[in-house]
């Protein structure tokens, strides 16, 4: 019998992204973090001790990457941290918000390899969204530091505005997409073809 | 030769191919000047009639020339006014219906979204003065025009070059989009529009949504209607007039004039300046406008008053010849003996209709105006204003101003603080205007009426000033438009008035219907098919309402027009399906282990949107042999099945196994970690909704599965109860599909790879039980394991993080390599299931099917509620003789019945009673373990009726088959331990 190999992980758009504004952000560590919409408050101040940022408001992400915290509903919140391990992190947040037996209503799952991360970049990257996202990505409208659940084509994702006008955003446009797995690849050659589009729109399809 | 180059304007530096012939033409002009230019008359055929039509208009109201185009600019239908001309075209003229290319598709779509504050609608003076200013406030903007560059219907007056060097800079202005060759061809709810883009080959679908439109569409002339109107030569006098301006092409040598406001007028004289001899030039009206007339007196025309065309005569092209001039009187009828006036050229132009579709989409009615000889909108919506000539203003300098007012307004209304929509009390005939909330629109009636009153065309039209109708007002103070549709005399034959040109259709058709005793424009339009053509009765629709008005005896306002419903203008499929199409159409969801499958050669089911492996050929099996040989692995030695796809939820907080206790049959808070249990959720008329095994976790969260194809409803179904009925339980759920692969290994010699890529777990039958969940290490990655089994066989459902699922089912494959593991998928799976008689939701169920009827009362409890359960009490769910879940043996032990054949008692036959159905076949395979076929079906009060024989039809063949127990294989129970 074989002794079973170091196994090797892999990521849900591997291979797909090569030579393009559009990267994965492979493996992070994402934990889906529940409460009582009205316990929010209450919930932020217990868990900012350990994640060193607020928990954020309507259509809003804090913290800068280790972790951040994303919105995703009235009192539910999407952690991602690209140092910790799911279940490190799942275990930190359980316990800063007390437990099971805590006084809040608070759930946390770890769900790290529910969804991948791409990063779309560059000057181009809201014209290839608007290709498939019926959502105004205008800086006016959707800085940096601002996250919503919306669709991509035919994909449900979160996306999450880390780079452009904004309190943190730098001066190059990026967003951070988080898609379920299976639909990863799918999302990947959409938007790799959809870059394509707005490429010949730009050396002037036009007559 | 009829139709040249006046020299005026560019020369021809390209060719293009009409109907196989080579004709000359300057690269970007409308296909349709060139034609004329090159005196082509003849362009297409009726659809009805194969009369020759030719060029009657230019821009998108064209109700004559349609072509079918290859090259560079292909399309199966299109007006000869909307393509534009370039090297290697191909044009060929249509009898009426477009013809796709042979090998489609011939153009590229693509899809998107866009957004601003201002949309302006319309790129004319009034237009692009609108978009100026919003861009001035600093709003976001979207200009929209058909044409290839901007100007409008005032397009080859004196604002050339404001207009160009203005769309220019709002080109490159930030935060504007000035999209040209683009149609906005729908309104919708809250300020989305459709538009489409034209590039060449491609077209672009924008889908903007928009905080206030600007309307400044610009109107479409119309003619009127009179016998052998639709010969070649006979075109809209405005149109003649700016292929002469914006062209430099004279479509007649010999032209005569029939209208019946000044502008018509004014085309006369643009026609004799562009070197037109001007024939005649008949005004319907008693009176005409002063400046006009003495315009035209300059030149050495007359304008014979109250007179106008009764009739066209055809030449020996089939094209006109001459007109016959009658007095007429103010309702058409003509009076007195006609005069023959030869020409080449008749140039008619019953008014302006505004173009008013997207308004009346955004919510405005159309009334009546009898100082513009036409309809113009009202009651728009707050977040829609009207400009321009869309509005009524003839005058461009008029329309600009408005414009410009209009645009500033919108903008600062756009940027401004949200304000409640005012109360509709105060939307006055001109809504928009009246109940505008911020900054004060423009007042559009005050500026329509100096318009109608003060322009009285001084100065245009003079010697020195070239004669150019957007520059004149349309009714002037001392001769305003008259309304003229139709023109007919005694010997007038109504069959060849014809009123829509697209579809053939006649005054004699209006009155046919009529005289049916339709009296509804929109019943007219059905009856008539006006207004149904390509052009959706642009040019001909007011002509329809106008003579409907005159038969009827009725006002326009009684009569009304037809709804302008979306799209304005024909879009392509390809446009609307964008980039979803091919392997984009949908999202083909894929386990992590697809790679294997794909190396391996598997054959695949979709199951929802999921790409699923349904069996593993080898060599040259079939599906049937395939199948056998997967089943006798999975029931005498080892075979795995990835079964990533199983919906998994997690439900956890304080209140997880009461909110469970509450949504499942059975019991499930005390259900102890560590521990599995089946469990059924119906809905709440008792129904089953899905089924699936509940583990609970180490720390006291339940991990719910569910059918693959119903994790979403399963989901959706717990956020309704636990949000809307049960707010006070501390649960959450949370999806978990993605998050775990699952390998599971199936099999009497599963253990045995278990224990080669487990070796830290003890997977004893003693330490691992059925339905027990363990936490540990299965080749070298943290995972769940689950002592579950859909086949009856002993199982290991090996659940890992998804990114781990390829190296973990290939490890399984290569530590069961010697036991001669075999992969096995759908196909497989539910022959497996169904030998034990287990059920799956949507084979079994259908949404009309209780536990009960499914045999399945042991999985309900009695100690407690659960949603659905008062309802399996209700008379009919708990009668007797509902269908019931049996098995079938077909007589024939080699026929597999077909899944949905019919059950009926008696064997079906000449003299036969008629059958009624008493059931259905849900399932049906042949088996290995068995050797012979089975199936499992629901048969009306089935469970007394075992050991029955009963027919199954399907399609002309009845099979006898016998009622069973559903469970066919180890009924005992016996092999799920291995």
């Amino acid at each position: 019998m074989a002794e079973p190999a170091v196994p090797r992980r892999r990521s849900p758009a591997e291979g797909l992204l090569e030579g393009s504004h559009l990267s994965e952000l492979s493996f992070l560590a994402q934990a889906e973090l529940r409460v009582d919409a009205e316990e929010a408050d209450a919930a932020s101040r217990m868990a900012e001790q350990f994640l060193g940022c607020p928990l954020p408001g309507p259509g809003r992400a804090t913290g800068n990457g280790a972790p951040y915290v994303l919105w995703s509903g009235p009192g539910r919140y999407l952690v991602v941290d690209s140092e910790a391990t799911g279940r490190g992190l799942c275990a930190g947040l359980s316990a800063a918000l007390g437990g099971e037996y805590g006084r809040l209503c608070a759930a946390v799952a770890d769900l790290s390899a529910q969804r991948t991360v791409l990063e779309l970049s560059g000057p181009d990257a809201e014209e290839v969204l608007a290709r498939g996202c019926p959502m105004d990505l205008h800086p006016r409208e959707f800085g940096a530091g601002s996250y919503a659940q919306t669709v991509i084509g035919k994909a449900a994702v979160g996306l999450h505005r880390t780079g452009g006008p904004g309190p943190s955003g730098g001066d190059a446009t990026a967003f951070r997409i988080l898609v379920r797995a299976s639909f990863a690849d799918y999302l990947a050659r959409l938007l790799t073809d959809a870059a394509a589009g707005v490429r010949s729109a730009r050396e002037g399809a036009v007559v | 030769m009829t139709g040249r180059r006046t020299g005026a304007g560019p020369v021809p530096d390209t060719w293009i191919l009409f109907d196989g012939g080579e004709v000359p033409a300057v690269a970007g002009e409308p296909v349709s000047a060139a034609l004329l230019a090159a005196g082509v008359r003849t362009v297409c055929r009726g659809i009805r009639t194969g009369r020759p039509r030719g060029v009657v208009g230019i821009g998108t109201g064209e109700p004559g020339a349609q072509v079918r185009t290859e090259g560079p600019d292909p399309r199966p239908m299109a007006p000869a006014t909307r393509v534009e001309a370039r090297e290697g075209l191909r044009v060929s003229g249509l009898a009426g219906y477009g013809r796709l290319p042979e090998q489609a598709p011939a153009r590229g779509g693509d899809a998107r979204w866009a957004h601003c504050d201002v949309l302006v609608v319309g790129a004319g003076p009034a237009g692009i003065a609108a978009a100026d200013a919003a861009r001035a406030e600093g709003a976001r903007v979207i200009i929209a025009d058909e044409a290839p560059e901007p100007g409008g219907d005032a397009r080859g007056g004196g604002r050339d070059a404001w207009a160009a060097a203005t769309w220019r800079a709002l080109a490159r202005a930030p935060d504007v989009r000035a999209l040209a060759r683009t149609t906005v061809t729908g309104h919708y709810d809250h300020g989305e529009h459709a538009a489409l883009e034209r590039r060449g080959r491609d077209d672009l679908l924008w889908r903007i949504r928009a905080r206030r439109t600007v309307l400044a569409t610009g109107s479409t002339e119309r003619p009127f209607a009179f016998q052998d109107d639709d010969l070649p030569g006979v075109m809209l006098a405005g149109a003649a007039a700016a292929y002469v301006r914006r062209h430099g092409v004279l479509p007649g040598e010999r032209a005569v004039v029939a209208g019946c406001h000044d502008e018509a007028l004014w085309a006369a004289a643009a026609l004799h300046d562009g070197g037109a001899r001007i024939a005649a030039v008949a005004d319907a009206r008693p009176r005409t406008g002063s400046a006009a007339r003495e315009a035209l007196r300059r030149r050495g025309v007359e304008v014979r008053t109250a007179t106008s065309v009764l009739r066209a005569e055809a030449g020996a092209d089939g094209g006109v010849a001459a007109a016959l001039l009658a007095p007429v009187g103010p309702d058409g009828a003509a009076r007195g003996e006609p005069v023959r006036v030869p020409c080449d050229l008749l140039a008619v132009s019953g008014g302006h209709d505004p173009a008013a579709p997207l308004a009346v989409q955004a919510g405005a009615r159309l009334r009546w105006s009898a100082p513009h000889a036409a309809f113009l909108p009202e009651g728009l919506p707050p977040t829609t204003v009207c400009v321009g000539a869309a509005a009524g203003t003839r005058d461009a300098g008029a329309a600009e101003e408005e414009g410009r007012a209009a645009g500033a307004a919108a903008a600062r209304a756009a940027l401004g603080p949200p304000v409640a929509p005012p109360d509709p009390v105060h939307t006055g005939p001109l809504g928009p205007l009246a109940g505008a909330p911020v900054g004060g629109l423009p007042d559009v009636m005050r500026s329509r009426g100096a318009s109608a009153q003060g322009h009285g065309g001084e100065g245009v039209g003079g010697p020195a000033a070239p004669a150019t109708p957007a520059a004149s007002s349309g009714s002037e103070a001392d001769a305003p438009a008259m309304a003229l549709f139709c023109v007919t005399g005694p010997g007038t034959d109504a069959a060849r008035v014809y009123v829509d040109l697209q579809r053939d259709a006649a005054l004699s058709d209006i009155r046919a219907a009529i005289a049916a005793g339709m009296d509804s424009i929109e019943l007219i339009k059905r009856h008539t098919t006006i207004g149904t053509g390509p052009d959706q009765g642009r040019t001909c629709g007011t002509v329809a309402s106008g003579i409907t008005a005159h038969l009827l005896g009725r006002t326009m306002d009684e009569v009304g027009g037809t709804t302008p419903r979306p799209p304005y203008a024909p879009v392509p499929f390809t446009a609307l399906a964008g980039r979803a199409r091919g392997d984009l159409i949908d999202p083909l969801r894929r386990t992590p282990m697809q790679p294997w499958h794909e190396a391996h050669g598997a054959v695949y089911e979709d199951v929802g949107q999921w790409r699923r492996a349904r069996y593993y050929p080898r060599g040259r099996e079939d599906m049937h042999a395939a199948v056998l040989r997967e089943c006798t692995a999975a029931r005498t030695g080892v075979a795995a099945l990835d079964a990533s796809t199983l919906g998994k939820i997690v439900v956890a907080g304080r209140d997880a196994g009461t909110f469970l206790d509450r949504l499942y049959t059975g019991n499930l808070s005390t259900l102890k970690p560590g521990r599995c249990r089946y469990g059924l959720l119906c809905t709440a008329d008792g129904m089953v909704l899905d089924d699936g095994v509940i583990a609970r976790l180490p720390d006291g969260a339940y991990l719910v599965s569910t059918t693959s194809g119903n994790a979403e409803t399963v989901l959706d179904h717990m956020e309704e109860w636990s949000q809307t009925e049960w707010p006070e339980l501390c649960v959450h759920v949370f999806n978990a599909t993605d998050a775990w692969a699952v390998v599971s290994l199936v099999g009497p010699r599963s253990r045995d790879v278990m224990r080669r890529l487990a070796p830290g777990m003890d997977v004893s039958q003693e330490a691992f039980r059925f339905m027990d969940l363990r936490e540990g290490e299965v080749a070298g990655v943290r995972a769940r394991v689950l002592r579950v089994s859909f086949t009856g066989e002993l199982t290991f459902e090996v659940n890992v993080p998804s990114w781990y699922g390829l190296a973990v089912w290939e490890a399984a494959m290569d530590a069961g390599a010697d036991l001669g593991i075999t992969p096995y998928g759908t196909e497989t799976m539910h022959v497996l299931r169904a030998e034990k008689g287990f059920i799956v939701v949507g084979h079994e169920t259908d949404g009309s099917v209780t536990p009960l009827d499914l045999g399945m009362d042991w999985a309900l409890s009695r100690t407690k509620d659960f949603v659905g359960k008062r309802s399996l009490r209700r008379p009919d769910t708990a009668r007797g003789d509902r269908p019931q879940l049996v098995g079938l043996l077909p007589e024939d032990p080699g026929t597999v019945l077909a899944e949905g054949a019919q059950l009926i008692g008696g064997a079906p036959g000449p003299g036969a009673p008629r059958a009624r159905s008493q059931g259905w076949v849900t399932s049906s395979y042949d088996s290995a373990a068995l050797g012979r076929s089975f199936a499992l079906g629901l048969l009306r009060s089935g469970r007394a009726r075992h050991g029955e024989v009963v027919h199954a039809v399907h399609l002309d063949t009845a099979v006898p088959v016998r009622v069973a127990d559903p469970v066919f294989y180890d009924r005992e129970g016996s092999r799920k331990d291995g």
